[in-house]
């Protein structure tokens, strides 16, 4: 076949390439070569997003839902349980089965923990389990229930066996539950917990409510500053973008402490306004360990945040729109409103999404100056993680707030578009 | 004499292994607790066992050594062989398989003879941990700045309105409830008793809510002379050790006050996987011998886990300061004493701890 063929093909006849291959599935298999090649070129970026960033985020997730523990630990009890899923406290079966998994579990070391998870839900459980393993390792053979209850009455409280049975399910959505500030009573149904026990709940509406206006206070600062830097002479604004960058390039920890030094009752704020007379030495005003040094000290370091975007989007807008809009009749309000606003406004939504983001998941600051109240959720995940070991309450914790995120930034994109975000 | 051959050829024998393991010279993590208390362990154990040995050892700090061990264990990657931690800590972690476990048959006797087991002070061996040294959580004010009466029970740390201003206090609940509960007059020997019992609970959050609005709290040990040096608080729970080190070396004017004060052990654990295992638990055995344990209060007021440490306790570093009258061991200190249940607190933290951080984020 020549190539004069396709340039004079028959009506109807499909365009086909020198080779005879029709010219669309031609191209098709060209462009499936190139985006391979792209595909190729991302696949390291891919790989490492996935291995250090996706499957850690899925796994820390899996935990919130899955805790082994004590099915993997007490294997002869968490089969009773499936064989009885109705029974409160049991007999000599139940007992049996528990008591030769508690004897097990003192030869693996695996006591402890068991105890630990029950520990979650009814305290002094850890003790029990112990105590109980020592006690099971000697008992030579039945009545288990007697020899049991011997060592603790504890081993007949009805809560103890709901709770147990329940841990006997890896899968299960307690800890969720535990995130919300609910729990399960003693009849093994969803209530609330204790008034002076609820926290999450409270504190997750103080992050989000925080952290918004840390976002907005971000925008009322760095606006007038962003615009600036667009606007000044280059000699000006060079000056002022470094005194941008400097605090940006900081470590966060020196920064914050920066803040203790400037914020305490004896600090350089305090001393300042006692000098002046604007307090009295005894009238200094609490500036940190609470929600105010959270929100002063926060709103600093996310600052940058908000102002490289709205930068980067005020640099494009040319003056002579202004000029425009001026020399049209329009006052100096009204241009700035009708013409200069709307068109920072990708930048105004990048900056936002970005401090509200970053704030979300802020802990060591509101650790350092935020004392009681300024205490963020995160706080508690670090707390779970770290100290009580509770990484399934903690990945809880993280999870719900990780939908928190992802359903505003949802949101963002149903009343604003995210194709309108511009971060440079 | 039956006893020098053993000891001969145990010399013997440790003299090769030290010169085998010199010829390949490790290195192994530490982490403790940083400020005062790490300098008088670098001084006390480290230094020596470098030069014994000829290893290397990395000292790291944190607020709580502990918390990064769980994470490092489950990722299994370990990166500290030994870490000092608290008592409840070490019972915690050990229950839930994240140390190595030590037998305290494999540690140096005595320097007068007496093995370990029963050298060691009651409770300072646990299946995974060694102890180092017993201290305490006491509450401590600035002399200078305290005109008038002056506080001396922990019923005083409690009354703003008869010494007002600020207090600082360890963000936890540990130590803080008890503390509250003997300045509500419960005595010590009854304190987790009451402690144990809903009512009781109940009367220490509410000692604690009088004093919350004054509370500044504070998390690592450092911070707690800090707040008080800066005058941000009047009066501060604290670590006996860190409030003697800023009153005698860099003599500020503060004043501890031993009433009411928790005793607790600080313990040295191996994280399981720890990378260097042998030689961390060289470090143990060494660091926790009669002698570098005497050594270590030469540098911080902290009381010597073992028995027959105590004759060895000399000076302060300054060569002035007669180091018995201020360890919280000091039978003038003990008057009013509480020891730390760590049972109580390895069945209750978690509880205790959920409802503690509840009661302090509510306004």
């Amino acid at each position: 076949m020549t190539a004069a063929e396709i340039h004079q093909p028959e009506t109807g006849a499909m365009l086909t390439t020198a080779d005879g291959a029709p010219l669309k599935e031609a191209l098709a298999r060209a462009m499936r070569r190139a985006r391979f090649r792209a595909f190729l070129l991302v696949v390291p970026l891919l790989i490492f997003v996935l291995v250090t960033f996706a499957v850690p985020i899925a796994q820390m997730l899996y935990l919130s839902i899955h805790n082994p523990v004590f099915s993997d630990h007490m294997p002869r009890l968490t089969a009773y349980f499936e064989a009885h899923p109705d029974i409160d406290v049991p007999g000599e079966d139940g007992f049996a089965a528990l008591a030769l998994d508690l004897a097990a579990s003192k030869k693996d070391r695996s006591a402890g923990r068991v105890g630990t998870r029950i520990n979650y839900e009814r305290p002094g459980s850890n003790s029990l389990f112990k105590s109980g393993a020592r006690k099971a390792a000697k008992f030579k053979g039945p009545p288990y229930k007697e020899k049991l209850l011997k060592h603790r009455k504890d081993w007949a409280d009805p809560h103890l066996w709901n709770v147990m049975k329940r841990a006997a399910q890896a899968h299960t959505l307690g800890f969720y539950a535990a995130a919300l500030d609910l729990t399960y009573d003693k009849k093994g149904e969803i209530t609330r917990v204790a008034p002076e026990r609820r926290i999450y709940v409270m504190l997750f509406v103080r992050t989000f409510l925080l952290s918004a206006l840390i976002a907005a206070l971000c925008l009322l600062l760095g606006f007038p500053v962003a615009y600036l830097l667009a606007n000044l002479p280059l000699r000006y604004s060079n000056l002022l973008m470094i005194l941008v960058l400097l605090p940006f390039w900081t470590s966060l920890l020196v920064r914050t402490t920066s803040w203790i030094t400037l914020l305490q009752s004896q600090g350089v704020l305090n001393d300042l306004m006692v000098a002046t007379g604007m307090v009295g030495d005894d009238g200094r005003i609490q500036l940190m360990y609470n929600q105010a040094g959270t929100i002063i000290a926060m709103t600093h370091i996310l600052l940058p945040f908000m102002i490289l975007p709205l930068y980067s989007v005020m640099k494009t807008i040319p003056p002579s729109y202004m000029r425009a809009a001026r020399s049209l009749g329009a006052t100096p309000v009204t241009a700035f409103m009708k013409v200069y606003f709307p068109q920072t406004i990708p930048g105004i939504g990048a900056g936002c999404l970005l401090v509200f983001i970053l704030a979300i998941g802020y802990y060591i600051t509101p650790a350092l100056v935020g004392g009681s109240t300024g205490e963020l959720i995160s706080n508690q995940i670090a707390f779970h993680m770290q100290s009580s070991l509770n990484w399934s309450l903690a990945a809880a914790l993280g999870a719900i707030l990780l939908f928190g995120v992802v359903l505003l930034y949802w949101l963002y994109d149903r009343l604003i578009g995210i194709d309108n975000m511009k971060f440079g | 004499m039956k006893t020098m051959r053993v000891l001969s050829s145990t010399a013997i024998a440790v003299g090769l292994l030290v010169s085998a393991n010199m010829a390949g010279a490790g290195e192994i993590t530490v982490m403790s607790w940083g400020g005062a208390y790490t300098k008088s362990q670098v001084e006390a154990y480290h230094k020596p066992w470098m030069a014994k040995t000829g290893h290397k050892l990395k000292s790291v700090d944190s607020p709580n050594p502990s918390a990064p061990i769980k994470a490092q264990v489950t990722a299994g990657k370990v990166s500290i062989d030994v870490a000092d931690v608290e008592y409840s800590d070490a019972v915690r972690y050990c229950d839930e398989g994240l140390l190595e476990p030590i037998d305290p048959k494999t540690l140096p006797a005595g320097s007068n003879g007496t093995p370990a087991e029963q050298d060691f002070i009651d409770g300072g061996l646990t299946d995974c941990a060694v102890a180092n040294i017993v201290w305490s959580t006491i509450f401590a004010y600035d002399a200078s700045k305290m005109t008038g009466a002056k506080p001396a029970t922990m019923a005083d740390f409690f009354d703003t309105k008869k010494f007002p201003g600020k207090r600082g206090l360890r963000k936890g609940a540990k130590a803080n409830l008890e503390m509250a509960l003997m300045a509500d007059g419960v005595p010590a020997s009854k304190v987790y008793d009451v402690l144990g019992t809903p009512a009781g609970v109940k009367r220490a959050f509410a000692k604690m809510d009088s004093i919350k609005k004054d509370i500044v709290w504070w998390e690592a040990g450092a911070q707690a002379p800090q707040l008080l040096a800066d005058g941000e608080v009047a009066m501060t729970t604290a670590y006996n050790g860190r409030i003697f080190n800023a009153a005698v070396s860099e003599n500020k004017p503060f004043t501890i006050v031993w009433d009411g004060q928790v005793l607790d052990f600080d313990l040295f654990v191996i994280p399981k996987g720890a990378p260097n295992k042998e030689l961390a638990f060289d470090f143990i055995k060494f660091a926790t011998s009669t002698k570098p344990l005497a050594d270590q209060a030469k540098y911080i007021a902290y009381g010597p886990a073992r028995k027959s440490s105590a004759a060895f306790v000399g000076m302060f570093q300054d060569g002035k300061t007669k180091m018995a009258p201020h360890m919280p061991t000091a039978p003038a200190n003990l008057k009013n004493a509480l020891v730390n249940n760590f049972e109580f607190w390895a069945d209750r933290s978690s509880e205790l701890n959920e409802r503690f951080n509840a009661w302090i984020a509510a306004n």
